[in-house]
């Protein structure tokens, strides 16, 4: 019990320190870059968001920095982020409802195929190991994953999207079409999802190989292996039952917290591709110094992975009974 | 020295070392490689690679190679210096907490955590769009702040279990102070895995601060191979037919981190035995195997020999 209040705990703390970072970011700034904002947003705002976006940034203030950071605290928690400056007059909240499904589409799946993929490819080149599959493909992968992501995005452009003119070159949808629930613009939106997602597959797949396969490794010389063996067991019983099964454990919590940093993930390769998720939006908030929009999606990021650890600390508390007795 | 001795025997390490030196040595000496002022928009813009511009010129008319061999030392100064600053607050932070103990501790891996789940790079994005075209300095101090909490992490476990050893127990009865037992008696102990993390450390802090530049957020006029990608992706290199302004800059990213994930790597494999590639000994069991299966046990004296 003591466990999960720590946790609980930790989770709020964190939440805290994130909520303080927005606050205190802008004010410490030589000449509070805010105010140039909020000078641009002049006459066309007016109540209580005018007066949260002032709060949110201690521009022409009148109540001191104690009251603003509560008040601050408050609109967080009662979801007031305030309007955009990039798409006034829309709110920042429903702004970034609009993005959320498109990258936990995008990332969540291609998060999920590397982890499966990456798993395998490690389990079995551990398996073989020094062979010709395993002297090969996790090199290779390793290699990739240590290529920047915009980078692997920008040649699979050139390639796919300039060169041999097979897939499109960016965004989540051919201009122009209106997002409905058809066969159509399923087949057009998966059609645009096939080049980031593959980059992100591709760069991010290294990782798991490699802690898989050591894993698997240190898993391999266990005497119940010895003891598989001898019973005589299949070896593929063996390598996926006996050893992948346990060298898995300690993979499935990275998987947990990668889960959390889908929202993040893959800020740049959105970018790259001017997918419409939440990297997209937030480098298209940086770059238009929509402050208030850009405060709104960190916030949002720390959430979902602060959210993943409780998840996964649950998880584990349920899957090992060792952490049980722990505390 | 067996050390050394270890990382030579590597592929891995050698392969990184001779990328980091020659990097190094563009780094230094840019100039006697590539005599062209990069920045200087005297060529003919979006000429094809030739003997005279080995990459091409770009859309303002700016020789390729030149920009490329000038922009190695933004990214590795950057790389070596974030990596060491973020490796020494790792190190000051992680051990002392596993030293002091207590509620000192308590607070500092708290801290420790709260910077270890926060999104970096997010977090880098916000820092710097807040301060606008701070030049290296600020993408530096970013890099930093954002960068050393893994590191601090692992060593206070290590510092950890280093801490009731006889020999510091031993420094500690003959009356040495704390800052001396600390900085002779434990990180010796801990070379390698700090070297670890100064590795770690320098390959997020080149993809970090290339995703920055890239985006436009570090200063736009430093001559460094993400600025160069940021010039190339708003001139549209790529359908420009100039692939290689894109091309070139970004290879030399992904060697530099390359570089510096292989010595990782091949210290990950020197610091545990286990994971070294397997050599003749295992070879020999391999065809063993293939010839007809793990040696079988004898066959029992009682039963028939030819069974």
């Amino acid at each position: 019990m003591s466990y999960i209040a720590k946790r609980l705990g930790f989770f709020f703390v964190t939440l805290w320190a994130a909520m303080t970072i927005n606050f205190f970011l802008p004010r410490l700034m030589p000449g509070n870059p805010a105010i140039a904002m909020m000078a641009r947003f002049h006459g066309r705002l007016s109540g209580q968001s005018l007066h949260a976006m002032e709060v949110a940034f201690g521009v022409n203030s009148s109540t001191g920095i104690v009251a603003q950071y509560l008040s601050y605290i408050a609109n967080s928690f009662t979801g007031h982020f305030g309007t955009s400056l990039t798409f006034f007059p829309t709110t920042v909240a429903s702004v970034v409802v609009q993005a959320l499904p498109w990258t936990v589409g995008l990332v969540g799946v291609t998060t999920v195929i590397a982890f499966i993929i990456g798993t395998l490819i490690g389990i079995v080149s551990a398996w073989r190991r020094g062979g010709k599959f395993d002297s090969v493909l996790p090199p290779v992968f390793i290699m990739l994953s240590a290529f920047p992501y915009f980078f692997v995005g920008l040649m699979a452009i050139w390639l796919f999207a300039v060169k041999f003119q097979l897939l499109p070159a960016g965004s989540g949808y051919t201009d122009g079409m209106s997002i409905q629930f058809t066969w159509t613009f399923i087949a057009n939106m998966l059609e645009h999802a096939v080049l980031p997602g593959l980059t992100i597959v591709i760069t991010s797949i290294g990782g798991w190989i490699l802690t898989m396969r050591n894993n698997m490794i240190t898993t391999l010389s266990e005497d119940y292996i010895r003891m598989a063996r001898a019973k005589g067991l299949a070896p593929w019983r063996i390598m996926l039952d006996y050893a992948g099964r346990n060298a898995i454990l300690p993979n499935l919590s990275g998987f947990g917290m990668s889960l959390g940093f889908v929202v993040s993930g893959a800020i740049l390769v959105e970018y790259v591709f001017s997918y419409p998720g939440v990297g997209y939006l937030l480098l298209q908030a940086v770059l238009n110094e929509d402050y208030p929009l850009m405060q709104t999606l960190f916030l949002l990021i720390t959430v979902a992975v602060l959210v993943a650890i409780l998840v996964v600390d649950a998880v584990t508390l349920f899957l090992d009974p060792r952490t049980r007795s722990a505390t | 020295m067996k050390f050394l001795r270890t990382l030579r025997s590597s592929p891995k390490a050698m392969a990184g070392v001779a990328i980091l030196a020659i990097f190094t040595f563009l780094a230094i000496f840019p100039g006697v490689v590539a005599p062209d002022n990069p920045s200087a928009e005297i060529f003919q813009p979006g000429l094809g690679p030739s003997t005279g511009h080995l990459f091409g010129t770009t859309s303002y008319g700016q020789d390729i190679f030149s920009q490329f061999v000038w922009g190695t030392r933004v990214s590795l100064v950057i790389a070596i210096v974030a990596g060491l600053l973020a490796t020494i607050l790792s190190v000051l932070v992680g051990v002392t907490a596993a030293y002091i103990g207590g509620i000192a501790d308590s607070l500092l891996s708290l801290v420790t955590d709260i910077f270890l789940v926060i999104p970096a790079f997010p977090l880098v994005i916000v820092i710097a769009s807040y301060s606008k075209n701070g030049g290296i300095a600020i993408i530096i101090a970013v890099l930093v702040i954002t960068g050393w909490s893994y590191g601090a992490r692992q060593l206070r476990a290590q510092a950890l279990s280093l801490r009731n050893r006889d020999f510091l127990i031993a420094a500690q009865l003959r009356g040495e102070r704390r800052w001396r037992i600390i900085v002779s008696e434990i990180l010796p102990m801990m070379t390698s895995l700090i070297v670890a993390n100064f590795l770690g450390a320098a390959v997020y802090s080149v993809l970090a601060a290339a995703g920055l530049q890239f985006v436009g957020l570090g200063s736009v006029t430093t001559q460094s191979w993400g600025t160069m990608l940021y010039w190339a992706q708003n001139n549209e290199a790529l359908e420009a037919g100039i692939p290689l302004w894109a091309i070139a800059p970004g290879l030399g990213i992904a060697l530099l981190g390359g570089a510096f994930a292989l010595l990782n790597y091949a210290f990950d494999e020197v610091s545990n035995p286990a994971l070294r590639p397997v050599r003749s000994k295992r070879r020999v069991r391999a065809k063993a195997r293939n010839r007809g299966g793990l040696p079988r046990p004898l066959p029992r004296r009682t039963g028939s020999p030819a069974a």
